[in-house]
């Protein structure tokens, strides 16, 4: 049955199933339940505000709604037929993450928020499994696997490994089992494309796996998703099950002698389980615990049979690749990394989200053109791409080409496409110790010089940060640091000192300043600031003394007030609650 | 209780086909109905699968989503990634452990909260971001963390209290 309106809500916003309720509520209120359809399309448009709706055929964009602004749309809106402009999407004004036109290319995410995860036909509207058809009616594997050779696609996942070699290689290595795995465990903080692929697009994926699945030989695959993201679980297993269902999965797919199916497993909460071997043992019902390679998966995998295993964004673009050819895919990009890559922006910089532009654009046109620049006009200090294995890059590289080799080169790596921004009021040290806390917790303890080894960097780096550093410290993080890289088996271990080690490259002065000042330059370590009240500013409201956790401040009403150091615990409420700033660090 | 714990076992074993291999998510599965797995629990899955109580035992304690203690009524689960402290993520922790009075790991004497921590749960363009159960709060600030809380214990009330 046709509607007359099709309204997309962004299920996984907070605060969505009351405005979902109350948009079914008046709906059927006012009887349009036959005329109107609710879809719960998990996120909308390019960065999430608040609760979204788009309502079709128009295309009307609401975002930020309350349960009442949800009433007032189906009352003007759907009912009267009176869009409500004060609610709707108002480009520029309210800071949408969109990069100038000229920057930003879709290609992985181009049907994310704009088609309905949850229903495969609308896929399909837009060319969705024409490059299955194609592939399976048209092309030899080896024919696949020239189209991919020539786009020059790389692996998503972080390492960049091509991915016509490991298709390849699954292909050739003997056996008649195989498997392709999509590994959905975005491990990384502050990565978040693959859960929007996911949760908005997820037949891409599968149609890229089926192609994968053609190509090797495979009969099985499995989607290894991460527990964190219920959502992307769910959208999946929908989407799987509507492919069974329409032939494109299963037995004789599209009439032809290819069968393949596909089954869901889920993570339950292990960053490890991102590395490829840890993967597979975790799909195995055991401990995700990485193992040494070689024999690779392609050869020895899952069950020890031949494997192929490909991060989302990779397969995401199989398809594309198919339909318009890999030379259409190689003009994008630079010339060892072709294509566009998606990341994913926070921290400090105005406009936070998810982003697609072809490799090759430089650090300060993903800072500033597509961010915005830094939040309340402050400094740029640094980014850390490629999540917790990733390093600090400074300022003198604003102007770097971002692709894999360039981030490379300068000790960071492209990882999954996390871009976390620091202003002037980061401390490097508090950063670099706080990614070694996580990889120390993440690390699945089976390497020695990782497990012990993170643990004695943090020691290290806490001491720094609380005071407490000795003259030769940093020459002892980096021999740590250079150990732990060559003796641990996977790319945790291996990693897990980048942060560290890129920024003693960069901000070595940081670290010099708290070891041997006993100063933190950016005011951030606690043991190394005093709050002062400065006398001449201080109107002596006592509003800090008033909210002070553990009574540290003295004074009287209408007097200076002052903080007693032996006592103030750092914790900053004072300075937060001061209405004439008179608080200062030192 | 046990014969109840019993049928929940075999219950969720029968979803899976009492497969081995889907272990992890079996275990999933347990500590959502039963909050927690106890050793019985698992003495239980063992048995069922045929596996020794070692290895059940091996799994449950690798994975950070799977319970080995009971928890309070409320799991409070703050993103402890980059993103979300370079956001201002550790003025929001300190503001939970203060009202709540405990710390990382820890459930509130009276039973009703239990504080923990999760990895990136990809909402980073909101950040800081906590899940209480399993409604995500973003755009945290210390007043924010306080007045959630607050709305959390009133709808209990409300509610009759869980």
């Amino acid at each position: 049955m046709a509607y007359r309106a099709n309204i997309l809500i962004s299920s996984a916003a907070p605060g969505a199933p009351e405005v979902e309720q109350a948009l079914l509520d008046r709906i059927e209120e006012l009887q349009l339940a036959r005329e109107v359809q609710v879809i719960q399309a998990a996120t909308l448009g390019p960065q999430p505000q608040g609760v979204e709706l788009v309502i079709y055929p128009e295309g009307t964009h609401y975002v930020r709604l309350t349960p009442e602004d949800a009433r007032l749309i189906v009352d003007e809106h759907l009912y009267k037929g009176r869009p409500v402009p004060r609610l709707m999407y108002k480009g520029l004004e309210v800071e949408p993450l969109e990069a100038p036109a000229s920057k930003e290319v879709r290609v992985v995410l181009r049907n994310v928020g704009k088609i309905d995860p949850g229903n495969i036909d609308d896929y399909i509207a837009l060319d969705g499994y024409a490059a299955l058809a194609k592939v399976l009616t048209e092309m030899t594997p080896e024919q696949v696997l020239e189209e991919l050779k020539r786009s020059g696609l790389r692996g998503r996942g972080g390492a960049g490994f091509p991915t016509h070699l490991k298709w390849t290689f699954a292909r050739n290595a003997p056996g008649d089992v195989k498997y392709v795995i999509c590994n959905g465990d975005e491990g990384d903080p502050g990565a978040f494309m693959n859960r929007r692929v996911l949760e908005g697009d997820p037949h891409a994926v599968i149609e890229g796996m089926a192609i994968a699945a053609y190509v090797i030989g495979a009969r099985q695959g499995y989607f290894y998703v991460r527990a964190e993201y219920p959502i992307a679980v769910s959208t999946l297993r929908v989407a799987l099950d509507q492919a069974r269902e329409y032939g494109l999965l299963g037995d004789h797919i599209l009439g032809t002698d290819f069968s393949f199916d596909l089954e869901v497993r889920m993570g339950a909460g292990a960053f490890v389980c991102g590395e490829e071997t840890a993967l597979m043992q975790s799909i195995e019902g055991l401990r995700g615990m990485p193992r040494t390679r070689p024999p690779f998966p392609a050869t020895s995998g899952l069950w020890g049979k031949p494997t192929n295993i490909n991060n989302v964004e990779t397969y995401a673009n199989v398809p594309q690749i198919i339909l318009k050819g890999g030379e259409w895919f190689a003009s994008m990009g630079t010339e060892k990394s072709k294509g566009t890559k998606t990341f994913a922006i926070a921290g400090k910089v105005k406009r936070t989200g998810l982003i697609e532009v072809p490799l090759g654009v430089t650090i300060r046109e993903i800072v500033y053109d597509v961010g915005g620049g830094i939040l309340n006009d402050k400094k740029f200090k640094a980014v850390q791409t490629g999540g917790p294995m990733g390093g600090c890059i400074p300022e003198k590289y604003l102007d770097l080409p971002v692709d894999y080799d360039n981030l490379a080169k300068v000790g960071s790596i492209m990882g999954s496409g996390g871009f976390v921004v620091m202003d002037e009021d980061t401390c490097m040290v508090d950063i670099a110790r706080f990614f070694m806390e996580f990889t120390q917790d993440e690390s699945c303890g089976k390497c020695v010089p990782c497990r012990v080894g993170t643990r004695r960097m943090l020691e290290i780096l806490n001491n720094i940060c609380a005071g407490k550093g000795k003259p030769g410290d940093i020459e002892r993080l980096i021999t740590l640091g250079e150990e732990i890289r060559v003796g641990s088996l996977c790319g945790l271990g291996q990693g897990a000192p980048n942060p560290v080690l890129s920024t003693i490259e960069y901000f070595r002065d940081e670290y010099e300043a708290h070891i041997y000042e006993k100063r933190c330059p950016a005011k951030v370590c606690k043991a190394l600031i005093e709050y002062k009240i400065e006398a001449a500013t201080c109107i002596g409201c006592t509003r800090c003394a008033r909210n002070c956790p553990v009574n540290a401040i003295a004074g009287k009403a209408r007097q200076v007030h002052v903080i007693d150091p032996e006592v103030c615990i750092r914790c900053g409420i004072c300075k937060q609650v001061c209405p004439v700033d008179a608080v200062k660090i030192e | 209780m046990d014969k109840d714990l019993t049928q929940t076992v075999q219950r969720v074993l029968m979803r899976h086909g009492s497969n081995r291999e889907a272990l992890v998510e079996i275990l999933h599965e347990l500590n959502a109905e039963l909050g927690y797995l106890s050793q019985a629990t698992l003495a239980l899955v063992a048995e069922a699968l045929k596996l020794p109580s070692s290895q059940v035992l091996s799994v449950a304690s690798f994975y950070s989503m799977l319970d080995l203690e009971p928890r309070g009524t409320h799991v409070i689960k703050f993103c402890q990634d980059a993103p979300c402290h370079v956001a201002g993520g550790r003025e929001v922790w300190e503001a939970l452990e203060h009202e709540l009075g405990i710390g990382f790991g820890a459930t509130t004497p009276d039973g009703r909260w239990t504080l923990l921590t999760t990895s990136c749960i990809g909402a980073c363009a909101v950040g800081p971001v906590m899940l209480v159960d399993e409604d995500i709060y973003g755009n945290l600030t210390p007043e924010r963390v306080r007045q959630i809380l607050k709305q959390v214990a009133e709808r209990d009330q409300a509610g009759g209290a869980a």
